[in-house]
């Protein structure tokens, strides 16, 4: 593959990556948010795979499939899983048609995206020294990855519902594997595998612990969880 | 003998028999009776939900074999402890031993934290089988969720150990979020509304966490590697150590950062400490007491491995600001949320908040004096809060409350419980001959040593653990004395000899160190106190 073209397509995924995730901040719908997240899982395994075809190492092509199959996949097929358990019952809790959307987030829609656009400004101060470290086409692109964290970050503390919630943490996630791949590409086999491990893992107990939260509050809206105070 | 050996039984076999209870408890599941009785109990959870208590009738003729299995759980812990002796002495004699290509390594630091791990899963496994005939007796505990019991307890044993074993900064990181995933269920055991908040708010700070903490080993990782380091060592300590004075500063300042942000997070620091009360309030006793004994300081001995990298990268100066200022802030919230406390389980998690931010001070401190004490304290914590969160589930069990205003006169009403959490709470505070006297002398003393900032930092921490004193105290005294509200009914039912066993080895500990002074010394030296 010849430099520029790399260097290119590298860029366009690296974009299509930072706004999937500026996207679930513009989504009310659940569903709509979780098909948003699956792109974005495309566009990390394409990272992924562009890295290794660029430097021909193919152990790391397969860890980008392993990922794109993961992200893209199986966390997005659970999560849709776990929506439908939830809006399934709605003659039990009457709250069937609310838990599909995120009500109302404690910041509004304009805002967020406001909110956003400083995040990634932050990430690009962020990293400039370690940008300076090493400059190749893949470390350049290194703020997109720590914009995503943050943005996953933000995500976390101002959704209300334990689904976006849960989205949340995964974008944080996501930014934290481009940020590895695009550093250093990729840690090592055996961490790359824990850390999959732990995040399907994580993905699982949150799942069951949303119905436990919906079987408790009849609810799943976080801001409900509120016995346990000081 | 064989290091390969002594490095993996501590790994394996808690794994072992997590596996053998988990497909015990595969068996009563298949039984028809018992499923049904499963979906009662259930049931019966969701509609007692909100409660504390629901006084429910024993169930008849079950309790004497039910306990077999139980105590089958102390093999581990006894397993761990032995390996933690032999390895002991090892290192103390030939140095690090290595395994598996450097995969797993044993200082004097592992062994130091193993013999902890085995004492304190020791106190909490024993006490578990009288907390699980309490729970069955209430009603709140059943075949099924009892194996699962054991199963994750057994796992959370086996990746806190696997934490401390392994060299690799990548493993350990994995080992840490393993145990927030394996102990997820055990603190929403109950399923009543505040377990499950408690469980929720748990795997989402916790994970965020860890999180932060793995983009830390990256950058770690990606400034190793800009420094030449091959890829498969790019992550093995020692070898970092050896080289970090060619890690890029500011890659590795900010690395080092989120790092000790995330793993402070599961260690109770600030800013991420908020699931700390929660959790510890809500999961069963013998898992707070494994949480808070050994968890944290298992998640602090992560911070101890980094910043010795940090020190030889960056200077001393990055990670003593950071710990300190760290260490005072939670210390401060520790000390206030424990003046306002109501409930004795939370204000328990707040001790821990404030003892482990006073280790965290001895770490920004340094000085081999202060790293020998910080790990003293270490120990000491571990064992009496697990003796104290053990007592405090006993107690809950007797009295159907956790609010201290409503328990009065435990000396009187169950004397063996009343006195051993009465004693426990004696060792929080710090008194002689328990080893936590010791090490926070030593601490204070240290800083005091070291001057500057530091000696008023420790001056400024000594008044906070001044207020948590008092309100540890006053409140432990209320509970403890005046006349019995209710007749003593019949005797006790508690094991008292693993938390007997654990405020002897505290005070043991504050006495003499014994022969585990040359561990102690060799392990704060691992650490970078030269």
């Amino acid at each position: 593959m010849s430099g520029g073209l790399y260097t290119q397509l590298l860029d366009l995924a690296c974009g299509a990556f930072l706004l999937a995730a500026v996207i679930v901040l513009w989504r009310r719908e659940l569903a709509g948010i979780i098909r948003v997240f699956a792109l974005q899982g495309v566009a990390l395994a394409a990272i992924a795979v562009l890295l290794g075809a660029h430097e021909e190492r193919w152990d790391l092509t397969a860890v980008g499939l392993g990922v794109g199959v993961l992200r893209a996949g199986v966390l997005p097929y659970l999560m849709r899983r776990a929506l439908a358990a939830l809006t399934e019952d709605r003659q039990r809790h009457g709250t069937g048609d609310n838990e599909r959307r995120e009500t109302q987030p404690l910041i509004n829609v304009a805002a967020s995206l406001l909110t956003a656009a400083l995040l990634t400004l932050l990430a690009y101060a962020v990293a400039r020294p370690l940008t300076a470290v090493h400059p190749t086409p893949a470390t350049r692109a290194l703020p997109v990855g720590l914009a995503v964290v943050l943005i996953g970050f933000f995500v976390l503390v101002t959704r209300r519902r334990a689904l976006s919630q849960v989205v949340g943490f995964l974008l944080l996630d996501n930014g934290i594997t481009a940020t590895a791949f695009l550093a250093t590409s990729g840690v090592p086999l055996i961490v790359e595998l824990g850390v999959s491990f732990d995040v399907l893992l994580a993905v699982l107990v949150l799942q069951i612990l949303t119905t436990r939260v919906r079987e408790a509050f009849g609810t799943t809206d976080i801001d409900d969880l509120r016995e346990l105070h000081d | 003998m064989n290091a390969a050996l002594l490095l993996t039984a501590p790994v394996a076999a808690p794994l072992v028999a997590a596996g053998a209870y988990a497909l015990a408890g595969v068996r009563p599941r298949a039984s028809a009776a018992s499923l049904a009785a499963a979906r009662t109990e259930s049931r019966r959870q969701v509609s007692a939900q909100g409660s504390v208590l629901v006084a429910q009738a024993p169930e008849p003729g079950e309790a004497p074999t039910r306990n077999a299995p139980a105590w089958a759980g102390l093999a581990p812990p006894a397993v761990i402890l032995a390996c933690g002796s032999l390895l002991a002495t090892d290192v103390v004699d030939g140095g690090p031993q290595r395994a598996y290509s450097g995969l797993l390594r044993a200082d004097a630091l592992t062994a130091w934290m193993l013999l902890l791990v085995g004492a304190v899963a020791l106190i909490a496994c024993g006490s578990a089988p009288a907390h699980l005939a309490g729970e069955r007796a209430a009603g709140r505990a059943h075949d099924r969720t009892t194996w699962h019991y054991h199963a994750l307890v057994q796992a959370f044993l086996a990746a806190m150990c696997m934490a401390v074993v392994t060299a690799n900064l990548g493993v350990m990181w994995v080992a840490v979020e393993a145990t927030t995933i394996v102990t997820a269920f055990l603190v929403g055991h109950r399923r009543t509304r505040t377990s499950v908040e408690a469980a929720w708010k748990y795997v989402v700070i916790c994970s965020v966490g860890i999180a932060l903490a793995f983009l830390g080993t990256v950058l770690v990782y990606y400034a190793a590697r800009q420094a030449g380091i091959a890829e498969a060592w790019a992550l093995d300590w020692p070898t970092l150590i050896a080289r970090a004075g060619r890690l890029d500063p500011a890659v590795t300042r900010l690395g080092i950062a989120l790092v000790v942000l995330g793993f402070g997070a599961k260690a109770g620091l600030i800013p991420l400490h908020a699931w700390l009360a929660d959790a510890h309030s809500q999961a069963p006793a013998p898992v707070s007491a494994l949480m808070s004994g050994v968890l944290l300081s298992v998640a602090f001995a992560a911070i101890l491995r980094y910043r010795v990298i940090a020190d030889a990268a960056l200077g001393p100066d990055f990670t003593r600001v950071l710990l300190a200022s760290i260490a005072l802030l939670t210390l401060a919230v520790a000390a206030g949320l424990l003046l306002a406390q109501r409930d004795y389980k939370r204000m328990l998690a707040y001790s821990s908040m404030e003892h482990m931010s006073l280790i965290a001070l001895g770490t920004a401190i340094g000085s081999p004096l202060a790293l020998a004490a910080a790990l003293l304290h270490i120990a000491g914590h571990g064992l009496a809060k697990s003796v104290a969160f053990c007592a405090s589930g006993h107690i809950l069990q007797l009295t159907g409350t956790a609010k201290i205003g409503r328990v009065r006169g435990l000396l009187a009403r169950a004397p063996l419980a009343g006195g051993v959490f009465g004693l426990a709470v004696v060792a929080l505070l710090a008194f002689p001959p328990f080893s936590l006297f010791a090490s926070e002398l030593g601490i204070a003393r240290a800083g005091f040593l070291a001057g500057g900032g530091l000696a008023w930092a420790t001056a400024v921490a000594l008044l906070l653990v001044l207020a948590a004193f008092a309100a540890l105290s006053a409140r432990t005294a209320r509970m403890l004395l005046g006349p019995a509200p209710a007749p003593r009914t019949g005797p006790e039912a508690t094991a008292a000899w693993p938390l007997v066993l654990g405020l002897a080895a505290c005070a043991t500990l504050g006495i003499t160190p014994g022969p585990l002074a040359d561990l102690l010394h060799a392990a704060a030296q691992a650490i970078g106190g030269h």
